[in-house]
């Protein structure tokens, strides 16, 4: 009797999460196709079918060095801010200071300061620093828009491990260097690669920031498709709208792997 | 079980070691913590001697775990000294205090195989790495875990995972071993087995043992002596016979097995012999009693009786030396081997008596009028600070 009312109400349910689930992939999903077209414009539906685009991504050269620009950001902020985060979180969750609840909000206010002021002020500062417009500039402001998330896959992670574990360590002999890199450091691994890897994605698709930072000497991925797409509707700007696609879902992928391993305790 | 010599004083302060060699293995002097205005633990004293088993015991908050986790350098003193092996570890950071500890949760690090939790001390002591093998080994052997050492802790039992953290925490030879309520995770059967292979461990290696529970089983079973903790002072420190034939305290007669405890007033009388009376009943107090309770008369006092003290008697006067009372039983619980009655006496005091079965012969019921009798000498004198 239940199920007679339950059917339409969960057809209604599907084709409402099916319809979102549309909504939110359609425009993403729609660069794909078009990346393949044979057309000379940016076009849907495509025509035909070539690699011509995916080509000339690798042989322009403005195209191959903002890949290069892209990866080397990423790669440093993802060192940078794992290596800097995670010690953040070891002095907030194991530390004793005053004004700790302060600090550990401080350091979650990029997720909530909205980008553009703090693309302002840091370039701002970066342009007296010397620093605006250079690989260095962009990653020191991407690793301070990156620690938040280290931070709190770091500090999940410390705060779900046995303290005691700690104090084992302790007293079987381990002063708290050793402590940390033969017991804490294995027990939140998977913590700190989600930290990594989110750090890099932050890095790999930012164009705000990016936008401020760099110049027409050293230009990345997003900014480069960015200056692109404003003087001439080339399908190459599709065919690398899908390498930056791929790389960030096979991240997420490789996220839903290392979450997996945490140790079952 | 037995202690070489009884101890009896309240706080348990031993006479200092006569020589430089002979030192104990570990001396509380004065331990003080507190934790804002929180007393935790109230100057506590107490001398543990090489080989020995002693068990804190008390009820929780009292402050056993908090001494324990000072000896093991997790927290630091307030006030007061901790010494091992006659030097003073006081400031010392836990990983140079040479003290293995076994937590009730066990511990083990999970990304480790049990052989590799079990050398985990050695390797931080960087012995050579043949040592290593042999002494993890040996140390798996003498808990009874030969053979699996290539196992993770998840994939061990809880009573597995125990052994093998006692195994990690004796296998570098501590000066000292440290455990809290090691056993409190594990069901009954299992925590019965592991106690007696817990002082079979702790003999083989002769090492010396504090050990934290609350459970006054457990710490009879296991302890050569005992220290009650009551609010973060030991109350009374002494072998398991000790606390229970002549406790020191109202608080340990009542924590330390079954008691009756009979509330009034100590009347000292020369000639007649002793009393602790309440309102118009009256009980004798043996000498050695009164002579330990040293209690000035007319103070608050309770009479203590153990419950298999206390005979039910079919009529006759009070003999010599017996105490007599009239009851009224209550319930009649049969437990195996014993039957337990519950009784009331005239003014509303509940009393329990602990019979072997076959002795009684007898059938009672809820309602039936007793008496109830029982040796001077059974009865225990304590001061009441509860009391009127």
């Amino acid at each position: 009797m239940s199920d007679s009312w339950r059917q339409p109400r969960r057809v209604l349910m599907a084709a409402l999460g099916a319809l979102t689930v549309f909504y939110l992939l359609a425009p993403t999903l729609v660069i794909v196709p078009m990346s393949f077209t044979e057309a000379r414009i940016l076009s849907f539906p495509p025509e035909g079918f070539s690699f011509q685009w995916y080509q000339r991504m690798w042989t322009d050269r403005q195209w191959s060095t903002g890949i290069v620009n892209s990866l080397q950001v990423a790669v440093l902020t993802a060192l940078l801010a794992t290596v800097l985060g995670t010690l953040a979180s070891l002095g907030i969750s194991r530390g004793r200071f005053p004004g700790r609840s302060f600090v550990n909000g401080l350091t979650l206010s990029p997720l909530i300061v909205p980008v553009v002021v703090i693309a302002i002020g840091m370039f701002g500062l970066f342009v007296q620093w010397r620093i605006a417009g250079s690989l260095v500039g962009l990653v020191l402001a991407h690793t301070a828009l990156a620690l938040p998330f280290v931070i709190v896959n770091v500090s999940t992670s410390l705060q779900t491990m046995d303290r005691n574990l700690e104090l084992a360590a302790a007293n079987l002999g381990a002063d708290p260097r050793r402590s940390f890199f033969h017991i804490t450091l294995p027990i939140i691994l998977p913590g700190v690669l989600a930290g990594a890897i989110f750090s890099f994605i932050t890095s790999w698709d930012e164009v705000v920031v990016a936008i401020f930072m760099t110049s027409a000497r050293f230009r990345t991925l997003p900014v480069e498709m960015w200056e692109q797409v404003r003087q001439a509707v080339d399908p190459t700007v599709a065919a690398v709208s899908t390498t930056l696609l791929v790389v960030t879902t096979a991240l997420l992928l490789l996220l839903v792997v290392v979450r997996r391993q945490a140790p079952a305790q | 079980m037995t202690a070489p010599e009884p101890t009896t004083a309240a706080t348990g302060s031993a006479a200092p070691a006569t020589n430089g060699a002979d030192h104990p293995a570990l001396a509380l002097r004065d331990l003080r913590k507190t934790f804002g205005s929180a007393v935790a633990v109230d100057g506590v004293d107490l001398d543990v001697r090489r080989g020995e088993f002693l068990t804190l015991l008390g009820p929780s908050g009292s402050g056993k775990t908090t001494t324990l986790r000072m000896v093991a350098g997790f927290m630091a003193p307030t006030a007061g000294s901790i010494e091992i092996d006659g030097s003073d570890m006081t400031r010392v950071p836990p990983y140079r205090r040479d003290v293995g500890m076994v937590f009730q949760n066990y511990a083990l690090f999970p990304h480790m195989t049990a052989a590799d939790n079990v050398a985990f001390p050695l390797r931080m002591r960087r012995r050579p790495s043949a040592e290593i093998k042999k002494r993890v080994a040996d140390a798996l052997e003498l808990v009874k875990l030969g053979g699996y050492g290539d196992r993770y802790p998840r994939q061990l039992s809880g009573g597995q995972q125990q052994r093998v953290a006692l195994a990690r925490a004796v296998v570098f030879e501590p000066r000292l071993l440290l455990m809290d309520e090691p056993l409190g995770a594990l069901d009954r059967k299992l925590r019965e087995s592991l106690q007696l292979e817990i002082i079979r461990v702790s003999r083989e290696l002769g090492a010396t043992v504090l050990y934290v529970t609350h459970d006054q089983e457990e710490a009879l079973v296991m302890s050569d002596r005992i220290a009650i903790f009551s609010a973060g002072r030991i109350e009374q420190l002494g072998s398991g016979e000790d606390l229970y034939d002549r406790p020191a305290s109202l608080f340990v007669a009542d924590f330390i097995g079954e008691s009756n405890i009979l509330r009034g007033r100590y009347e000292a009388d020369g000639g007649d012999g002793d009393w602790v009376t309440h309102d118009d009943a009256r009980w004798r107090v043996g000498r050695d009693a009164a002579a330990r309770a040293e209690l000035s008369s007319g103070t608050p006092a309770a009479l203590v009786v153990r419950p298999e003290r206390i005979r039910i008697v079919d009529g006759g006067g009070a003999g010599d030396g017996l105490n007599v009372v009239e009851a009224t039983v209550d319930e009649v619980l049969y437990l195996g081997p014993d039957t337990k009655y519950h009784l009331a006496l005239g003014w509303g005091q509940r009393v329990a008596v602990r019979e072997p079965r076959e002795s009684s012969g007898r059938e009672l019921q809820r309602g039936d009028q007793v008496r109830l009798a029982w040796s001077v000498d059974d009865g225990l004198l304590v001061a009441d600070p509860g009391g009127a």
